[in-house]
């Protein structure tokens, strides 16, 4: 252990502190605030994730480090998530403001919540041990399962809020099973000391084997891969979409961290267990999560299938057991934020007082009324896609090269062939966008904000297509 | 021969430069636009004739090669280079964009700065197509390439074209898809000592096993099978040609279905020869099919553009046929001339049938922007009316049937004359064309051209204007020196044409 690390864990756990911190001051603050001056909140929420990321850039990890007698790692991967993750959740904060005050749900928990998230998040991305997982994944899940139900008048929110929340905790039972039985079988809850036991019982044992189903089964709830996905479509559906959109960025980062911890660092030995129980889920995700959103007619529920077929795409790149899939997992999976933050941005851009934007329909037309908005929706809706030149089609390119080095070519060939069922559904929407004539005045209502950074999201979407290195390189650095 | 400054990027970039602008301008400057638009590709046009002044004839390398480093992680290239196969087809790709520019003048009404734009931006990736030397580079340009075709049938199409481009869109993305694991699967072949490479020429160095072969030139023939199309995959293209402006039919016709062709030559061939020779019955009878049944499908069609689609299939049949001829002249005849003739014979066909097909959609365009029907029986007796268009339109359809002197007749020729050497009954089959391409091509000509005046909305026909003139009038001139003369593409293509033939006839196994 790192001499210089005093007995705080500092500084390789300096952003986690911060963000305490702040978030109390935050708490704080809003209390003795008024409906007019909340923005307060807004700004200071903005400046937390701001010093948040300071603390991170100033104290770059080099090497993997480990602190509280191995509860808490910080390494280069989980920098880069990290930093990934503010600029995620602090792009919601942006994204929702307006909305949030055009329907008078501006208020101060929102963005507590949402730096709540951001803390388990951070603390899952560190985790050593299955506790700290367990902890991040609840201070994750409890304060998603608040901002669900966040507008209290709204009764399809508060059903979604229930489901999610009864759902997501037997989820939680079930991991917390999964993890006494690794408990009970190797005597120990550090991941590495996992690795070193399992490695001496033998992957085979039977008790290692029970525990794990059971965690990949708390590992695909929180992904939300078939056929544990079903609260995913209500969810979507049913939140306010600025929270909508903050469910599609940072926890997917989350869920991703969450199987690399467990099952790559912990279970690393156990891959042919857990690599044909994941490529069920994957396949199985893209099938269903592909067809069943040729079905809808909210933009919303297609976005949510669209997330689960992404999910069994992620998952190609776990299940590839190596460097390599896990690299190209985690390099799908940040660009699958950045497209879904685009995506749900777009129908917070449309949406105005007592419209949603969330049917397809509200969309025709579009491309007459807002050329350049619709453009940017066409990138991301090709991006989405995997049609080249837009950076989804490098992160497809990457999870299917995963999978074919492993030897499983029949399942690259399933995954490109259900990618074209998807390109249909994404097409759909650039067709009435286009092709169809505008039904009513709709157009992009928005203000600066919003508009500003969805036209640098259209354009991150098309820069990091064309330039894919930028993204690829940084995932190469951690993931050797 | 190289010049010192990078002229197939110029050759890509300069159009997408000229389409992002003219999004940028907007419909506010429409008549600054369309110069813009006419500027950029003629220009274009003028600085890709430097490829052929400039070209080596006598090495069948690669030549104005540019490489630089593009996605370290996956030692992917930004490599482009030509030879004597996809010179002329740059060539004929920037020929043939400035006359749909011309082509769509004063037509174009609803939003033409993005008609321009998505045209111009059509062609850079074209082109980047031809000349790319790295294999994802290809990829990435040749499916980019879906997006703006997919918003050109979508807007600028006829009333069913968003079922039309959603289809073209579909088929050619399903064909391709599978392309993508097959260069990735030879990709992670070409790993050694951790370099493993994209670049097209080690993917047709890489020794493969004939199973691997055999799976890899599926995939290919998918991708390459749809975009030709050949029978029975062809399906997407009456529909697509149908509801496509006529601009939109002319690159379809034109360009794109060559990428079919080339990427035969490319990428199946010399990467799976035995494959190749293994399935080549199957290409050269799907070929015959394409050849004689879809001659027969096209004499009943009732619509101009319809037609001219089955033709363009029964003539993009010529291609495939005679790529494929190739091993069976070498292992039973050991006639290495005439299977460079068959290679020859495909890559005249392919770049006359740009002209020609091209010509016809334009000739179809005229008519269609006067009187607004695609239906053959809505004229009749058109040479009364339009003389000088007639002239141009029986000129086209004699090409099309493959009449000596007209470019139509080389191609055809030199295909058929190939597999006599090979087989008579592919001969008989393939020559078949003749009078089926005559019966359809001069029927047609007949029923809409020829007679007495059919109804009052021929009577109502102005001739073609010198915009309309112009654009015919290069085509047809284009057409006749191509037939009348087509050793200067021959010679470009020799060296580039023999290589070829020993590269694909030399086992892997």
């Amino acid at each position: 252990m790192d001499a210089a690390i005093n007995h705080f864990g500092m500084p390789a756990t300096n952003a986690e502190l911060f963000l305490i911190g702040a978030i109390c001051v935050v708490l704080l603050v809003d209390v003795f605030l008024s409906e007019r001056t909340r923005w307060v909140t807004y700004a200071l929420s903005l400046l937390s994730i701001a010093g948040t990321a300071l603390m991170t850039i100033s104290n770059p990890v080099t090497a993997r480090v480990s602190v509280f007698d191995g509860m808490f790692i910080a390494d280069p991967m989980g920098d880069v998530l990290k930093l990934f993750s503010y600029g995620t959740v602090a792009v919601s904060f942006l994204y929702s403001a307006e909305y949030l005050q055009r329907r008078g749900l501006f208020k101060g928990e929102y963005f507590i919540l949402g730096l709540v998230a951001l803390l388990g998040t951070m603390v899952l991305i560190s985790a050593g041990n299955l506790l700290t997982v367990y902890l991040g994944i609840e201070l994750l899940s409890l304060s998603l399962y608040a901002l669900v139900a966040f507008h209290r008048d709204s009764g399809i929110a508060a059903e979604s809020a229930m489901k999610y929340f009864v759902l997501g905790a037997i989820s939680s039972g079930t991991l917390l099973y999964g993890f006494s039985m690794l408990y009970g079988v190797t005597g120990t809850l550090q991941l590495d000391e996992i690795a070193v036991a399992v490695r001496e019982v033998g992957a085979g044992n039977i008790g290692l084997v029970f525990g794990l189903t059971f965690i990949i089964v708390g590992i695909a709830f929180k992904f939300g891969a078939v056929p544990f996905h079903m609260w995913i479509p209500d969810v979507y559906h049913g939140s306010p979409t600025p929270v909508t959109l903050f469910i599609g960025a940072a926890p997917k980062i989350a869920s991703f961290i969450l199987a690399i911890r467990v099952l790559a660092e912990g279970l690393q030995d156990m891959v042919a267990s857990w690599q044909s129980m994941l490529i069920a889920l994957a396949v199985l995700s893209m099938i269903i999560g592909n067809v069943v959103a040729i079905a809808q007619t909210n933009l919303k529920r297609l976005l949510a299938y669209s997330t689960i077929s992404h999910v069994g795409f992620i998952l190609l790149g776990v299940l590839a057991g190596t460097n390599d899939g896990y690299r190209a997992a985690m390099y799908y999976t940040m660009t699958y934020v950045i497209m879904s933050v685009g995506s749900f941005g777009m129908i917070l851009a449309m949406s105005r007082e007592g419209f949603e934007a969330d049917r397809l329909d509200d969309y025709k037309g579009l491309g007459r009324k807002s050329p350049w908005f619709a453009a940017v929706m066409l990138m991301l809706m090709f991006s989405t896609a995997g049609v080249p030149p837009f950076v989804g089609f490098w992160a497809k390119l990457a999870v299917i090269g995963a999978v074919l080095n492993v030897g499983l070519s029949w399942l690259a060939v399933v995954a490109v062939l259900l990618s074209v069922i998807g390109a249909f559904y994404y097409l759909r929407v650039v067709k009435l966008m286009y092709f169809d004539e505008p039904t009513d005045s709709l157009s992009v209502q928005a203000g600066g904000t919003v508009r500003t950074l969805l036209s640098l999201n259209g354009l991150a979407v098309l820069a990091l297509g064309i330039f894919p290195s930028v993204l690829i390189d940084v995932c190469a650095r951690v993931l050797p | 021969m190289s010049f010192d400054w990078p002229i197939l990027s110029v050759l890509i970039w300069l159009p997408i430069a000229g389409g992002i602008l003219m999004l940028a301008l907007g419909d506010r400057a429409v008549a600054a636009g369309r110069w813009i638009a006419l500027l950029t590709t003629a220009i274009t046009f003028g600085i890709s004739t430097l490829l052929y002044v400039n070209f080596d004839t006598t090495t069948a390398q690669m030549q104005f090669v540019e490489e630089h480093s593009w996605i370290s992680a996956l030692s992917a290239m930004y490599a482009l280079g030509v030879d004597g196969i996809s010179m002329p087809l740059i060539i004929l790709t920037a020929f043939v964009t400035p006359l749909v520019v011309i082509a769509g003048w004063t037509v174009i009404e609803k939003k033409p700065a993005q008609y321009y734009a998505s045209f111009l931006i059509l062609e850079g990736l074209m082109i980047g197509v031809f000349a790319s030397l790295d294999a994802l580079l290809f990829y990435v340009l040749w499916e980019a390439m879906l997006i703006p075709m997919f918003i050109i049938i979508g807007i600028w199409g006829g009333p069913r074209r968003v079922y039309a481009t959603i289809k073209f869109f579909l088929y050619t993305f399903l064909g391709s898809v599978l392309m993508l694991v097959s260069l990735i699967y030879m990709y992670l072949q070409t790993c050694d000592g951790g370099q493993c490479s994209y670049a097209i020429a080690d993917f047709q160095r890489l020794p493969l096993s004939l199973n691997e072969q055999l799976f890899i030139f599926v995939s290919f023939m998918l991708a390459f099978a749809v975009k030709v199309p050949m029978w029975p995959v062809h399906t997407w293209l009456p529909d697509a040609h149908v509801e496509a402006p006529t601009g939109g039919s002319v690159i379809l016709a034109a360009i794109m279905l060559k990428m079919g062709g080339y990427g035969f030559l490319r990428f199946a061939l010399p990467i799976t020869p035995d494959a190749s020779s293994k399935l080549d019955w199957l290409v050269i009878s799907l070929s015959l099919i394409a050849v004689v049944y879809i001659g027969f499908v096209a004499l009943v069609q009732q619509d101009m553009k319809k037609l001219i689609a089955y033709s363009s299939i029964a003539h993009m049949g010529f291609v495939t046929l005679g790529s494929f001829l190739v091993y069976e002249l070498i292992s039973v005849n050991g006639d290495v001339r005439g299977a460079a003739m068959g290679i020859d014979g495909a890559m005249v066909q392919m770049i006359s049938h740009g002209l020609v097909s091209g010509a016809m959609f334009f000739c179809v365009g005229v008519l269609y922007d006067r009187v607004h029907s695609r239906e053959i029986s809505a004229y009749g007796g058109v040479v009364n009316k339009m003389p000088i268009f007639a002239a141009f339109a029986v000129l086209f359809a004699m090409a099309n049937s493959g009449l000596p002197a007209t470019s139509g007749f080389v191609g055809e020729f030199l295909v058929i004359l190939s597999s006599f050497r090979a087989d008579f009954w592919y001969a008989f089959l393939a020559g078949l064309t003749l009078i089926l391409g005559a019966a359809y091509t001069l029927w047609l000509v007949k029923r809409v051209i020829f007679g007495p005046i059919a109804n009052d909305h021929v009577a109502a026909l102005v001739d073609v204007n010198s915009r309309e003139f112009i654009v015919l009038g290069i085509l047809a001139l284009a057409v006749l020196a191509l037939g009348l003369w087509p050793a200067p593409l021959l010679d470009v293509m020799r060296p580039t044409v023999e290589n070829l033939v020993q590269q694909i006839t030399a086992s892997k196994l």
